[in-house]
């Protein structure tokens, strides 16, 4: 499905996206992108007709996509292997394991409209378990970027990084995120907000969210940090020491409450300096409805933010 | 026309103004793709499938399955014109909480036999249930239809390989051969043919049909109920969007909705092919 035009100050991540593979293929004749009949819904179109020869279509076959992908970067290319991020994740991962991560091919795996984003067409079209599933295989990066500028910074450093990287590109509408220091570095977190009752440690759609709600928290007098973790595997453990430093955490993502991030920061938390969590996300399989729907349904949004991190003081105060 | 083709034809242009009404309602859809297969459907639903839909887990009821479960208009309006849900529910199609889900889900809606809607799950599951029917001897027939696009994912051709091996004579695959897959043609993108020589290469019969001619499918899946050795493979040729002149054969209309006044022309231009 085409998503509708992005309210103003609102971006779709795929354009940003598109941009930069585009650019980054106008200088280095290596980058290819590989689809599954994906041109129009990983936004392509333009990429195609700039470098035809350079548009690999393998038809609907995930699998054979990401196959393909690998031998692609055996021969000396940086393929950005684009598809919807539920197909390619879920039904390549053998693929992506085997092929990209434990053979450490230079594949560059973008995950389009991740999440839920295609919200009424269902739970086989959500991608809301593959942050899980990713971070679970050894040697593949994992990147969940915020907002356009992030995007663009990830595609450009996993073009430079030498080995398997799967991006996650929403496509769900988010605004460009005001901050002080504009670096990217894969595996860097990127503290947004500085306090010290609370951290929340959050990814994608959602970062813009835990900056609302920390500023609501900042008017009933508590101080909440922001941590941007765009990069879940390898994940930034000095930012969690600082972060489980304050004493509470709550992480937020557009993806499965458990085993993602969340999961991710709990462990970390968990081995080296247990603190009190509340982690947000989608419980499982969810039931019919549109993406802001679903992201309102389960919480997944300031309010959400606001009212679980009100609740874990409580905890930390007992 | 005979009367069960004619019967077809009335069901069938009926699925077809419901479903576009649900997508413009719901605001979103895949026309294209449901129109291709309205014909096919309804010729399945209203005279050839045995089953009762007061029962929809009758363990001898024939089983149709929905690979290209991305065509949920034409299987619901299908499914609510069987009887195995209130038509009123075709008006909650995508809406939240709603059992008519973007794709079919047999946990919470009768007489959906599996969940589909990444392709190339369907055929897998439809092998096998024909392989339980097979050792179970039983006499339940098991339909499948798939996209032609959808024939490009390996699994398809995996099941297909391990359908011919075991001889499975009670399963049908019927192939929406209307050439269009998401963003192009078939053949454009990842060529199919020769399609009939591939399926009997893998140990099918195969058939081709007219896939938006009652009495032509009817005939055709008549022929796949007898008694047979082989699985059988239909190659219905069709146009996606059938039935809506400006979205025949279009891949823009692949999803989409039609504006006011493109529905008014859809609709007039099926109400005009009823009384013709
Ligand atoms: C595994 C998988 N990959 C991609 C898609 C996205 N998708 C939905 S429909 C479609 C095109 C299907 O074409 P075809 O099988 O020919 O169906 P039809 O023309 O009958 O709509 C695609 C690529 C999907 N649903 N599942
Ligand atoms: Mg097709």
């Amino acid at each position: 499905m085409s998503a509708a035009a992005a309210p103003t100050g609102l971006f779709d991540c795929r354009d940003a996206y598109v941009r930069t593979v585009e650019q980054l293929a106008a200088d280095d004749d290596r980058i290819v992108a590989v689809v599954n009949d994906s041109v129009g819904s990983s936004k392509l179109g333009k990429f195609r007709d700039r470098f035809p020869e350079r548009l690999v279509n393998v038809g609907i076959a995930e699998q054979n996509m990401v196959g393909v992908g690998a031998g692609l970067a055996n021969g000396g290319k940086i393929p950005f292997v684009s598809g919807a991020s539920c197909f390619l994740s879920a039904r390549a991962l053998e693929q992506i394991k085997a092929d990209c991560a434990y053979s450490h091919a230079n594949v560059k795996l973008c995950g389009i409209s991740s999440g839920v984003a295609y919200g009424e067409l269902g739970a086989t079209h959500h991608s809301i378990e593959d942050v899980a599933w990713l971070r679970a295989i050894d040697r593949l990066t994992v990147i969940v970027p915020a907002d356009p500028w992030q995007t663009a910074e990830a595609i450009k450093a996993a073009a430079a990084h030498d080995g398997p990287v799967y991006i996650r590109i929403s496509r769900m509408p988010v605004p460009e995120l005001a901050r002080t220091d504009a670096t990217f570095r894969i595996g860097q977190a990127e503290r947004l907000r500085a306090g010290t009752d609370i951290a929340i440690v959050a990814n994608g759609t959602l970062v813009h969210h835990a900056v609302s709600a920390a500023q609501r928290l900042e008017a009933d007098g508590i101080s909440a940090q922001v941590i941007n973790m765009a990069t879940v595997s390898p994940i930034d453990t000095a930012m969690l020491a600082q972060a489980a430093a304050t004493g509470a955490i709550v992480t937020a993502e557009e993806g499965l409450a458990h085993g993602g991030l969340g999961g991710a920061v709990a462990e970390y938390c968990a081995t080296h300096s247990p603190v009190p969590m509340r982690m947000l996300g989608f419980p499982g399989f969810l039931p019919t409805g549109s993406t802001q729907w679903l992201m309102d349904r389960f919480g997944l949004n300031a309010d959400g933010i606001f009212a679980a991190a009100h609740d874990l003081l409580k905890v930390k105060a007992r | 026309m005979n009367l069960r083709a004619s019967r077809i034809k009335s069901r069938a242009n009926w699925m077809r103004r419901r479903l576009l009404a649900m997508i413009v309602e719901a605001g979103q859809g895949h026309p294209g793709g449901d129109l291709s297969a309205t014909d096919i459907i309804a010729a399945l639903y209203f005279d050839i499938l045995r089953f009762d839909s007061a029962e929809p887990a009758a363990p001898g009821r024939d089983r149709f399955v929905m690979s290209k479960g991305h065509c949920t208009g034409a299987l619901y309006t299908a499914l609510a014109g069987a009887g195995f849900f209130p038509e009123a529910d075709l008006d909650t199609y995508l809406k939240p909480e709603s059992r008519l889900n973007g794709h079919p889900n047999r946990t919470y809606l009768p007489g959906v036999e599996t969940n589909t809607g990444p392709l190339g799950h369907g055929l897998p599951v439809a092998v096998g249930i024909a392989v339980a029917g097979q050792i179970d001897r039983a006499d339940y027939r098991v339909f499948v239809l798939t996209g032609d696009g959808e024939l490009q994912e390996g699994s398809m051709w995996e099941a297909a390989m391990f359908a011919g091996h075991r001889g499975l004579g009670q399963l049908t695959v019927i192939v929406d051969r209307n050439r269009l897959q998401q963003g192009a043609a078939t053949e454009d993108t990842n060529a199919l043919e020769p399609l009939a020589d591939k399926w009997r290469a893998f140990g099918w019969d195969v058939a081709e049909v007219d896939g938006h001619d009652p009495a032509a499918l009817l005939t055709a899946f008549d022929t796949a109920c007898r008694p047979r050795s082989k699985p059988l493979c239909i190659i219905a040729n069709t146009q996606k969007g059938h039935g809506v002149s400006f979205m025949e054969n279009q891949a823009g209309w692949h999803h989409g909705v039609p504006n006011a006044e493109q529905y008014a022309q859809a609709i007039a231009e099926l109400e005009a092919e009823m009384v013709a």
